[in-house]
């Protein structure tokens, strides 16, 4: 068996199997069916309809019905009564990630490379805020960070906040709370992509002089890339969309763009400029998610 | 420089713990909570220990409805989800077909969308055929359970593909050929070599899928219309007052989810274990035969 397993096969593992008889020409597209078909109706096919609605008479309401007017005016409409918001999202989502990345770094970096026989248990604790439910685990935060909470306490103890200053309902517990939800989003490429990295690359730098910092920079945070852009973009798109952390632990002040497609959906009824503003959302994330894997593929890093 | 690499490890572990210490803190204080009897409704601090949360899970009936609700959605969004993904799965590694790139986009596209603009989407969808439906046979399809189990079915999918993908693309070929070899038709190569092989990544997807589902909030708010799923409770409860039992629901999803990752951990080690060992309690049974 074993003597058997070492001999080389002609045909490769991964090379898929030669084409067969004429039954089996159709079986691949038999076995998409269902689930490409699903995709499409209902994937693919709601964006077209969001795209249609977006562009509906917005003078029209639910209950009469919308004309499709073609009204393209209903996107500078809606960037003009809620730009803050926008920027609010993506301003909230790139600080976390940078929050996030301070902390994600290192912590993939640990398990992958220093844990040794703990590494199954680390990587459980990553996700293990995942085992219990987004909702629950938001709303902790506000016990955590209550105004008689010890986080508070402490705090106005040693005067990094006023003697009435507050953590809740402040952009700083949503971004908090933005970081603490995607984390785990963010180190799981990490370390699938530093448990690959050879520690004698870094000896080897080591063995040439290179300071730990300059090994760093030249060995660990290049080979580290890919997994980086997988985890920061991991990330960075379901942050600047959510609008749970904004609703629950911040105030109107701290509202993010999804709170306005929320209430514009589901409040105001406002059907055309919902589908607008989720459409200018998509659009953004798009451009910016191109644009970073352009510059990140592309050119080296430092 | 051999003292500052010491301190250099030191230093990316110390930092690799306090973090952690910052991802589980709220799983230890949901738990704190789920024994606590708070001072009132929209108290979020903890006021006096009690067990009564946990004995009276269902206090507040409105909650437990909402978690059968979520587990019913959960099982039937589950369940087609795997075995569409499954299909699909198997499709793309085992055979060549035209307009791959196509099938690949298709799968990967919802994992990048935000969930914001799925559920958003699905909305204008459910809503125009339900207008186009009502305009035509005088009758619609109104927005509830179905359109919820539909929604997810659809996020689950992708995930579905890539998990079984992931375990089938690392399975050797040469096992099935061999089965092949011995006289084994297609049928039962498939029924008694490749479905135990795949087995654990479909049930991996499977449990990925559940867990997606149980715990969705975006997209089934924007598709529920009345019907309210767990996470949904707990929004709408967030403003009335939260129910300590929500607690009780976190904790026990919590130690659930636990108890599957140490089993199947657990074994995993004894298989491997066991396929170590093996050849040795061949040999020993053997000589001590007479």
């Amino acid at each position: 068996m074993t003597a058997l397993a070492h001999v080389p096969t002609p045909s490769g593992q991964a090379a898929p199997p030669p084409p067969r008889r004429g039954r089996h020409r159709a079986l691949p597209y038999l076995l998409l069916l269902p689930g490409a078909a699903w995709l499409l109706i209902f994937f693919a096919l709601p964006l077209l309809q969001l795209a249609a609605t977006s562009l509906y008479d917005p003078s029209g309401s639910l209950s009469t019905g919308y004309a499709m007017t073609g009204a393209v005016g209903n996107y500078p409409e809606a960037l003009q009564a809620y730009w803050p918001q926008f920027v609010r999202s993506f301003l909230y989502s790139a600080i976390a990630l940078v929050l996030a990345l301070l902390m994600g770094y290192p912590l993939a970096y640990a398990i992958a490379q220093k844990a040794g026989r703990w590494k199954n248990l680390l990587l459980v604790a990553v996700v293990a805020p995942m085992f219990t439910s987004f909702l629950v685990r938001t709303l902790a935060w506000k016990t955590i960070l209550s105004d008689n909470g010890w986080v508070v306490g402490l705090l106005r103890d040693v005067h990094l906040l006023g003697p009435d200053g507050r953590l809740l309902a402040t952009p700083v517990a949503v971004v908090l709370g933005l970081t603490y939800n995607f984390l785990p989003f963010l180190v799981l490429p990490l370390y699938a992509n530093m448990e690959r990295l050879d520690p004698r690359l870094l000896e080897a730098a080591s063995d040439l002089y290179a300071s730990p910092l300059r090994a760093f920079q030249k060995v660990t945070l290049p080979l580290s890339m890919p997994g980086l852009i997988a985890g920061t973009l991991l990330f960075f798109i379901p942050a600047t969309g959510d609008y749970i952390n904004a609703e629950l632990l911040g105030t109107p002040n701290e509202y993010m763009i999804g709170n306005v497609i929320d209430s514009a959906f589901l409040v105001r009824l406002d059907y055309p400029q919902g589908a607008a503003l989720s459409f200018l959302l998509m659009a953004a994330i798009l451009a910016i998610v191109f644009v970073y894997l352009r510059k990140a593929g592309t050119e080296e890093v430092l | 420089m051999r003292i500052s690499r010491w301190l250099a490890d030191r230093w990316v572990m110390g930092v690799a713990l306090l973090v952690l210490a910052y991802l589980s803190l709220p799983i230890m204080v949901v738990a704190g909570l789920s024994f606590n009897r708070p001072a009132s409704r929209l108290s979020y601090d903890f006021n006096e220990f009690t067990l009564d949360n946990w004995t009276h899970p269902c206090a507040t009936s409105d909650m437990c409805d909402a978690v059968v609700r979520s587990v019913q959605i959960g099982f039937i969004a589950t369940v087609v989800s795997t075995v569409l993904g499954t299909l699909m799965a198997f499709a793309l590694v085992r055979h060549r077909f035209r307009g791959r790139s196509g099938i690949n986009l298709l799968i990967f596209l919802p994992m990048a969308t935000p969930e914001l603009v799925m559920g958003t989407s699905l909305l204008a969808l459910f809503v125009w055929s339900d207008n186009q439906l009502r305009a035509i046979f005088g009758f619609g399809v109104p927005q509830g359970f179905w359109t919820i189990v539909i929604a997810h079915v659809m996020f689950c999918v992708s995930f579905v593909v890539v998990t079984v993908k992931a375990r089938l693309a690392g399975m050797d070929r040469r096992l099935e050929e061999a089965a092949m070899d011995l006289y084994a038709s297609e049928w039962q190569t498939f029924r008694r070599i490749t479905l135990p092989l795949v087995l654990p990544g479909i049930l991996a997807a499977a449990l990925l899928a559940f867990s997606l589902s149980f715990d969705d909030f975006i997209i089934t708010n924007f598709n529920a219309g009345t019907t309210v799923t767990f996470p949904m409770y707990v929004w709408g409860a967030a403003q009335r007052g939260i129910p300590p039992q929500v607690n009780v629901i976190g904790t026990a999803m919590f130690v659930i989810a636990l108890l599957l990752v140490g089993a199947s951990s657990l074994r995993g080690r004894r298989a491997r274990r066991a396929a170590l060992t093996a050849p040795a309690v061949g040999a020993g049974t053997a000589k001590s035969r007479p």
